[in-house]
């Protein structure tokens, strides 16, 4: 049988029509509203970022920030009472947020696609490993039953996952949690997707199988040049995977910035109060540092910068007025009035 | 799976033994005997007389010998004989236990042609004007009471419109020159039946289906399976159905017993020839034998349904295995 129709073709992709012809990913002014009881409540409020071919971006922040509506938003996932009420999302030159209901079956899973955080929850329990790669195989391959067959035991073996023929007819409970997710993955990768968003993929595994996933999505990155959304809330997986960083914060952008640039001279005060409290190895100390406060309730957030009321350097300002992304280099924005 | 159907089965066994063995010292508790029935019916009975029938019958021994003898019967295949019918209890039960299948059977399938579209339907789009109206009729059929709602049907489409026959099971002595005027004639005195029977059953059915599908499509591998692109007819089935179905097998098996021994009350409203109405009239006229075997096979009819709930959810769920 004829593989080589499975592979992917480097030279399909459309030309990007966005301003910056580099970017195959590029969010602008993005914003998602959650019509509530209590009101609406913005839980994605104007980001917007580009990645390029083969890049990854890492967002980070506290749980309820709004980085996995973020992706829900761009896969289109968000349900009511949520609703994506601005921005523009492009993939490839492709405008992903008016694009008809139909088209977006063809995108979700061919041209983007996703991991998620819990491998427990989220491959279905009653159809086996094989069945759940192969039906999204066919659905955008469009190739028979049987090729689909080669294609997945093909990308479990790519994953790592030892036997994959056998493995092809478990179910989802015969395998252990790191196994589910290198099946996610391979799942996630079966159709050569341009983009991949990570949400929260190793959160639920532990520490050296953490490590092994980290690595295998780095891999199959270069290996498939993909570019690729990364969300965590920990510091020390961000620094390992990405090359720029996205900091949120009540649903906001504070900065974005290369990663090392991010770690070395953070200018937003809550990035460096976030890499101040990380534990330091070699040092010692009875407390660790920690944020003074929590994330404010959906309908308690400050009209101004959403961290005023934790912040260490808020000035008067702070409180009644949005700070706007500014540059402060090249490639490095934040959104403060009283930057570090 | 054989090791643990057979185990099951035994336990089955065992259960109808001991419930059976109650039922019948239930029954012994019961004002009246067979004999008492002689003597109203004959005033010149003398004492000595009944003294012999009641020796005759075994009804001076206690009930655990009694019990043991007529239990030695049955497992030797004889039911016993009816004392109101004067007919053996096989020959009088087999053709009611097949009306009473049917109609139970005809009650089911109907409820579930009805309630799943409409429980999967409201799940979907929870709050919506078509769910409020299915919740708002499916607590109006658990609220009306079926033999209620059998007299209405009566008054409506027998005594008003006279379109349909108010009670029986077919047409007496009419000769059928085909096998399809035969089912014919039979499924119009099935339709009242069958409608009061479901309506409550239709209610009950919705509301599982609905709740249980709405658990199912808010799982994760829901979001999942459309991330995948998946067409949202795929991910409503076979994610999210697939899923629901398993908790309902258990509701759709239990209900079919209890459709099958609940339909006393119907069954006596239309005059079936059924199992229920059987029950009804052979405890009233201290029928034991009937009653006896008509207990045993609710009884029964529940356990297997049990069995066979217990035996589908191996099927349903691959995580679970009978080794």
């Amino acid at each position: 049988m004829n593989l080589s129709a499975l592979e992917p073709s480097l030279n399909s992709q459309p030309l990007s029509v966005s301003s910056d012809s580099r970017a195959l990913v590029s969010v602008e002014n993005l914003e998602t509203t959650f019509y509530l009881k209590s009101g609406p409540f913005r839980a994605v409020n104007n980001i917007s970022y580009e990645i390029n071919k083969g890049e990854t971006l890492g967002i980070v922040g506290e749980s309820g920030c709004g980085k996995s509506v973020t992706s829900f938003s761009l896969m289109r996932l968000i349900e009511r009472p949520g609703k994506i009420t601005r921005g523009r999302f492009l993939l490839g030159g492709r405008d992903v947020l008016s694009a008809p209901e139909s088209q977006m079956e063809e995108i979700r899973g061919g041209d983007m696609a996703m991991i998620f955080q819990e491998p427990m929850t989220a491959l279905n329990p009653v159809l086996t490993i094989g069945f759940q790669i192969d039906e999204q195989i066919i659905k955008h391959k469009k190739c028979s039953p049987k090729e689909a067959r080669e294609r997945s035991i093909e990308m479990l073996k790519l994953v790592g996952i030892p036997s994959p023929e056998s493995r092809y007819t478990n179910y989802p409970h015969q395998l252990s949690g790191g196994m589910r997710q290198r099946a996610m993955i391979a799942m996630a990768l079966s159709c050569d997707p341009k983009f991949l968003i990570a949400d929260e993929p190793t959160t639920a595994l532990d520490v050296t199988i953490q490590a092994q996933i980290l690595e295998l999505i780095q891999k199959l990155q270069s290996q498939f040049h993909m570019s690729v959304q990364f969300i965590t809330h920990d510091l020390g997986v961000i620094s390992e995977v990405s090359d720029k960083v996205l900091v949120m914060y009540g649903g906001q952008m504070c900065e974005k910035a290369p990663t090392q640039t991010l770690f070395t001279s953070p200018k937003h005060p809550y990035t460096a109060a976030l890499i101040e409290s990380r534990p330091k190895l070699g040092q010692r100390s009875a407390r660790l540092k920690t944020i003074e406060g929590s994330v404010p309730a959906p309908h308690e957030l400050p009209a101004g910068c959403p961290f005023v009321n934790r912040c260490m350097r808020a000035k008067s300002e702070c409180s009644h007025q949005k700070p706007m992304p500014t540059m402060v280099a090249p490639d490095h924005s934040v959104a403060c009035f009283n930057p570090l | 799976m054989g090791t643990y159907i057979l185990r099951r089965l035994i336990q089955t066994v065992i259960v109808i033994g001991l419930i059976s063995y109650m039922c019948f010292y239930l029954m012994t508790l019961m004002p009246g005997d067979p004999v008492e029935l002689m003597i109203q019916s004959n005033p010149r009975i003398t004492s000595e007389d009944i003294a012999r029938l009641r020796e005759l019958y075994n009804l001076d021994q206690p009930a655990y010998v009694r019990y043991f003898s007529w239990a030695k019967d049955i497992m030797s295949g004889d039911l016993g004989y009816s004392r109101t019918y004067r007919v053996p209890v096989q020959e009088l039960m087999g053709p009611r236990l097949k009306n009473t299948f049917v109609l139970s059977f005809m009650a089911l399938l109907t409820s579930l042609l009805i309630a799943l579209p409409f429980g999967i339907y409201s799940a979907l789009k929870p709050g919506s004007r078509v769910d409020y109206f299915v919740n708002f009729f499916s607590f109006g059929g658990i609220s009306i009471p079926s033999f209620w709602l059998g007299l209405m049907l009566i008054i409506i489409f027998s005594v008003q419109l006279g379109v349909l026959p108010a009670g029986g099971t077919e047409t007496i002595g009419v000769d059928h020159e085909s096998t399809w005027s035969f089912f014919k004639d039979r499924a119009l005195y099935l339709i009242l039946p069958v409608i009061s029977l479901s309506v409550q059953q239709i209610g009950v059915f919705v509301r599982y289906i609905r709740s249980s599908m709405m658990e199912a499509m808010r799982n994760d591998f829901i979001r999942t399976a459309k991330a995948k692109g998946l067409s949202r007819f795929v991910v409503v089935w076979k994610h999210g159905f697939r899923n629901a179905l398993i908790p309902l097998i258990t509701i759709f098996a239990l209900s079919f017993s209890g459709l099958f021994s609940g339909a006393i009350l119907t069954e006596t409203v239309f005059a079936y020839q059924g199992v229920g109405k059987l029950v009804y009239d052979s405890i009233m006229s201290n029928d034991y034998n009937v009653a006896m075997i008509s207990f045993i096979i609710s009884v029964s009819m529940v356990l297997l349904m049990n069995l066979l709930a217990d035996i589908l959810y191996g099927f349903a769920d691959p995580r679970i295995s009978y080794t």
